[in-house]
């Protein structure tokens, strides 16, 4: 029988416990095209944070962005005219930055994606990047988003553009009026990717915000999945709401896992969370709950129809199953100290980690994405990577967030990220959250390991 | 199943019915010429929803015609201006379309798949007016292809062995089909993304480099579109074996996480001779996470990925058990299992059903890649054989998959050859065929009769 630390070790050499293969050896330039304010950011940002929470270190590089710090007062959209000279070396001196840090990326930060965010609204633009892909032996696969719909255009400069640094001095109006022109610049020299010219390139085009996509020769595992994943976002306004069971009967003990039912105080809550639901009045609201009887119980309570899922099922701490933190440092003092010390890659023998937890979350992503009003009852383990996966949480952060009993997580997407309202219900519940111990180290005493450990019955 | 989501109440953990996430049944329609793979894709697509818990059935309506015309002539019944020949072949298209109808409104069918040409907009008119009668959701899919190499290639692959070609020679049958597709070209329409902007299809152009998708509707489509963009047709082969014969299946335990017997290393020696013999090019291999299969492995001193989804079923409560021990401990519990093999969830453990969901991934990328060596486990390789050998989930649980046996699956024409290469190394045998007893008050004898001798 291995040492915990051996088999630990053994498993992370063939590093596939993410959700994506490990299929890829040369990096990817993922290359945004499109006028302003066809949604590349947006596009960007959130291709960037779902690769994250996969398992595929993933960066982004807003070219405006180092515009902004090269250039540090914008004055107005003249400075984007075709014809001004001095801008445009400006503008091909920050691009050139941007590749050099993508290159540094890869080669000293291990990263495995670099998403270009600019306009790259010329096929100039584009070759030069790809001969210095070619050069670097990076592959490259490019997002096209094409929108000419006003209204959308016009929602997306509300959303986004207002807000920007180069507008924070300018009413609205003024603002408006400024992007407009500023578009107008791009367009004269804009040449889409061309479905002849481009055909050996690799690439989808999004068009009308996703009613239609052209998608050609696409290379490999991770490029599949992003296709995959852009194809089912959309921007339709919606919630989500995260919740957890109602308080079970292992809560109150200080166990963790196994399948009871609802404590009274659980019973309360659920019925607290059918008048919460009722009172948000959301229209073709969705509910999942896992296959564990106090999710089940919980939504039962709400009176409408709900989708058990086996994939929202909690963590499973294997041979700890049942335990109180108490116990697992009796009998297991070796693994309580290893999970704290990688609380996310940490497997229970016999279990799980929550590194699979999001594995085995990723369809649930990809369907939330597809959806539109969802509330979700889950679990501590499994809310906790759903909502890294929406607030754009690291790993190391993941196991901590707090997610808990009788409160419920209001997710409502707006401009780059998400909104996030909590609503205690006003039922008391157990603390069931149990912050990293100061001493994580494997011959620490027993009150250090249990120092953290919240009270229960 | 898709996705795990079972009924709205559990009864008994054994009584899990599929929940579809459409509320309406699907079509989907084939459109395009002769000879540009709808019938390959009809049958991958329906054998790929079947198994992952979607009940799917296709409609040939080539098939219609050949029972309806029963000696096949010529071309000529194909030409534009054949009136005989249309009124046949409307016929046909009624009467799948009417068995269509009966599939997804009583038999519990849930996708059909209508595989025709489909080349006119008056004909997919006709099928879209079917569809809203009967609330069915339509997506189209499209083949366009004009490499003469593929087509050619086609042919001779399918067309070939035809029962409408069984008295030709080679030439000849090649020389009428080419007519009979000169006879589609005519009156081809295809999907026109302006005229047919409100539906939803996919166009595949050039055998997959190319994709055009139009108003993916709901998650059945999502899942379609991103199957039918993953599947390729380069020729490769798929080598599937179990890990070598393990301590714990020496002394017919289940489940576990134990090492190789001296055997079963012997096994992995072999294994390794055998890959080199077969002179792969670019050959990947595939274990699970679990010593047997990731020693298996070692032997081959080539890279391998491990993959925690191709880890054995887990027994639960059983896990490490004798099946005698099982049914002294769980007597209820093993016959329950008998009676129902694919959907019996062990205690704490897992279903066949459950399975399958989780290798959905390895399928797919199984899909995405060429030639790809897969070591793994028992109850898992007889999901992944029953996804290319299309069985169904009362035979997947009892699908041979003997240790220290190699198959090589290399799919042809429509389907999958399959060869099986015992590598000449003993090893216990691990199947337990169903006995004839699963009353939960059976006899210990009558539950243990079919147990294969261990230790």
């Amino acid at each position: 029988m291995e040492l915990p630390q051996l088999e630990h070790a053994r498993l992370r050499r063939h590093d596939s416990a993410a959700s994506v293969p490990q299929f890829c050896n040369s990096p990817t330039m993922i290359v945004m095209v499109g006028l302003p304010a066809r949604g590349k950011t947006y596009i960007s940002k959130k291709l960037t944070r779902y690769l994250n929470w996969i398992g595929v270190p993933t960066k982004m590089f807003n070219v405006g962005q180092y515009r902004r710090e090269a250039v540090k007062i914008y004055k107005n959209f003249e400075f984007f005219k075709p014809d001004n000279e001095e801008a445009m070396k400006i503008r091909k001196a920050c691009a050139a930055a941007a590749l050099k840090d993508v290159a540094l990326y890869f080669t000293k930060e291990q990263g495995q994606v670099a998403v270009f965010d600019a306009t790259n609204t010329t096929r100039e633009r584009r070759a030069i990047i790809l001969s210095f892909a070619m050069e670097m032996g990076y592959k490259v696969f490019f997002v096209e988003s094409i929108c000419d719909d006003p209204e959308i255009i016009a929602e997306n400069i509300k959303q986004v553009k207002f807000g920007s640094p180069d507008y924070a001095d300018r009413d609205i109006d003024e603002a408006m009026e400024d992007f407009i022109q500023r578009i107008d610049c791009y367009r004269a020299s804009y040449m889409p990717i061309d479905d002849e010219k481009d055909r050996k390139l690799s690439y989808i085009k999004i068009f009308d915000v996703g009613s239609r996509y052209l998608v050609n020769r696409v290379q490999d595992h991770i490029q599949s999945r992003i296709v995959y994943y852009l194809m089912n976002i959309h921007v339709t306004p919606r919630s989500i709401y995260l919740s957890r069971h109602g308080e079970s009967e292992l809560n109150l003990l200080g166990r963790i896992g196994g399948d009871t039912g609802l404590s009274p105080r659980g019973q309360k809550y659920a019925s607290a969370l059918a008048t919460f639901i009722k009172g948000q009045k959301i229209s073709d609201l969705k509910v999942w709950t896992s296959h564990m009887k106090r999710t089940v119980q919980t939504a039962e309570a709400l009176g409408v129809q709900y989708e058990q899922w086996k994939a929202l099922n909690e963590i499973d701490a294997g041979v700890c199953e049942e335990l109180t933190y108490e116990e697992i440092q009796e009998n297991f003092p070796e693994e309580f100290a290893l999970r704290d010390q990688d609380k996310y890659r940490y497997r229970y023998p016999k279990g799980e980690s929550y590194e699979d937890l999001v594995h085995r979350l990723e369809p649930v992503i990809m369907e939330l994405e597809r959806q539109e009003n969802v509330l979700v009852i889950c679990h501590q383990a499994v809310m906790r990577c759903l909502l890294a996966y929406f607030l754009d949480k690291p790993a190391d952060e993941l196991p901590y967030l707090r997610c808990p009993l009788h409160t419920v997580l209001k997710l409502t997407p707006i401009a780059y990220g998400c909104k996030v309202e909590p609503f205690f219900l006003n039922i008391e519940a157990v603390n069931t959250h149990r912050e990293r111990p100061m001493n994580v180290n494997v011959s620490r005493k027993p009150e250090e390991a249990l120092q953290t450990v919240p009270d229960h019955i | 199943m898709m996705r795990g989501c079972s009924s709205r109440s559990k009864l008994s953990q054994n009584q899990d019915r599929a929940v579809c996430m459409t509320n309406c049944p699907t079509l989907i329609v084939t459109v395009g010429l002769p000879a540009r793979g709808k019938t390959y894709i009809s049958k991958k697509l329906t054998r790929y929803l079947n198994w992952i818990g979607v009940p799917t059935r296709e409609f040939n309506v080539g098939q219609y015609r050949r029972e309806f015309v029963k000696i096949y002539k010529s071309f000529e019944f194909f030409r534009p201006d054949n009136e005989e020949g249309l009124k046949i072949r409307r016929q046909c298209a009624s009467a799948a379309l009417n068995d269509v109808r009966e599939y997804l409104t009583e038999d519990g069918g849930q996708v059909a798949v209508f595989d025709a040409t489909n080349t006119t907009r008056e004909r997919r008119e006709t099928i879209l007016e079917f569809a809203e009668q009967n609330g069915f959701k339509v997506f189209f899919v499209e083949s366009v292809c004009e490499d003469p190499d593929v087509i050619q290639e086609n042919i001779v692959q399918v067309k070939l062995g035809s029962p409408d070609y069984t008295n030709c020679n080679t030439e000849e049958a090649v020389e009428d089909f080419m007519k009979r597709i000169k006879c589609y070209e005519n009156s081809y329409e295809t999907l026109d993304e302006v005229l047919d902007r409100d539906l939803s299809y996919i166009k595949i152009m050039d055998v997959g480099q190319r994709y055009l998708v139009n108003r993916v509707l709901d998650h059945i489509q999502s899942r379609i579109v991103y199957y039918l963009m993953n599947i390729h047709i380069t020729p490769r082969s798929i080598y599937l074996c179990r890990h070598g014969e393990s301590e714990l299946n020496v002394k017919g335990r289940i489940g576990g996480d134990s090492g190789l017997t001296i055997r079963g290393k012997e096994f992995a020696k072999k294994l390794s001779h055998f890959i080199q013999e077969q002179n792969i090019s670019d050959l990947k291999v595939w274990t699970s996470q679990m010593k047997r299969t990731i020693q298996t492995a070692e032997a081959l001193n080539v890279p391998y990925e491990q993959w925690k989804v191709l880890n054995e079923i887990d027994a639960g409560v059983c896990e490490e058990l004798m099946y005698e021990e099982i049914q002294k401990n769980y007597p209820l519990e093993f016959a329950l299992r008998d009676q129902d093999k694919y959907r019996y969830r062990y205690p704490k453990g897992e279903s066949y059903e459950d399975l399958v969901q989780r290798l959905e991934p390895v399928i797919m990328e199984l899909e995405r890649q060429e030639n790809v060596l897969v070591i793994c486990h028992q109850a898992v390789m007889r999901c992944l054989l029953a996804y290319f050998l299309d069985k169904t989930a009362e035979e997947l649980p009892y699908l041979k998959c003997p240790l220290h046996t190699v198959l090589k699956l290399t799919p042809v024409a429509y389907g999958c050859k399959v060869e099986s290469i015992g590598l000449n190394v003993d090893a216990v045998n691990t199947h337990r065929e169903r006995p004839a007893n699963v009353n939960v008050h059976r006899t210990a004898e009558d539950a243990l009769q079919t147990v294969p001798p261990h230790l």
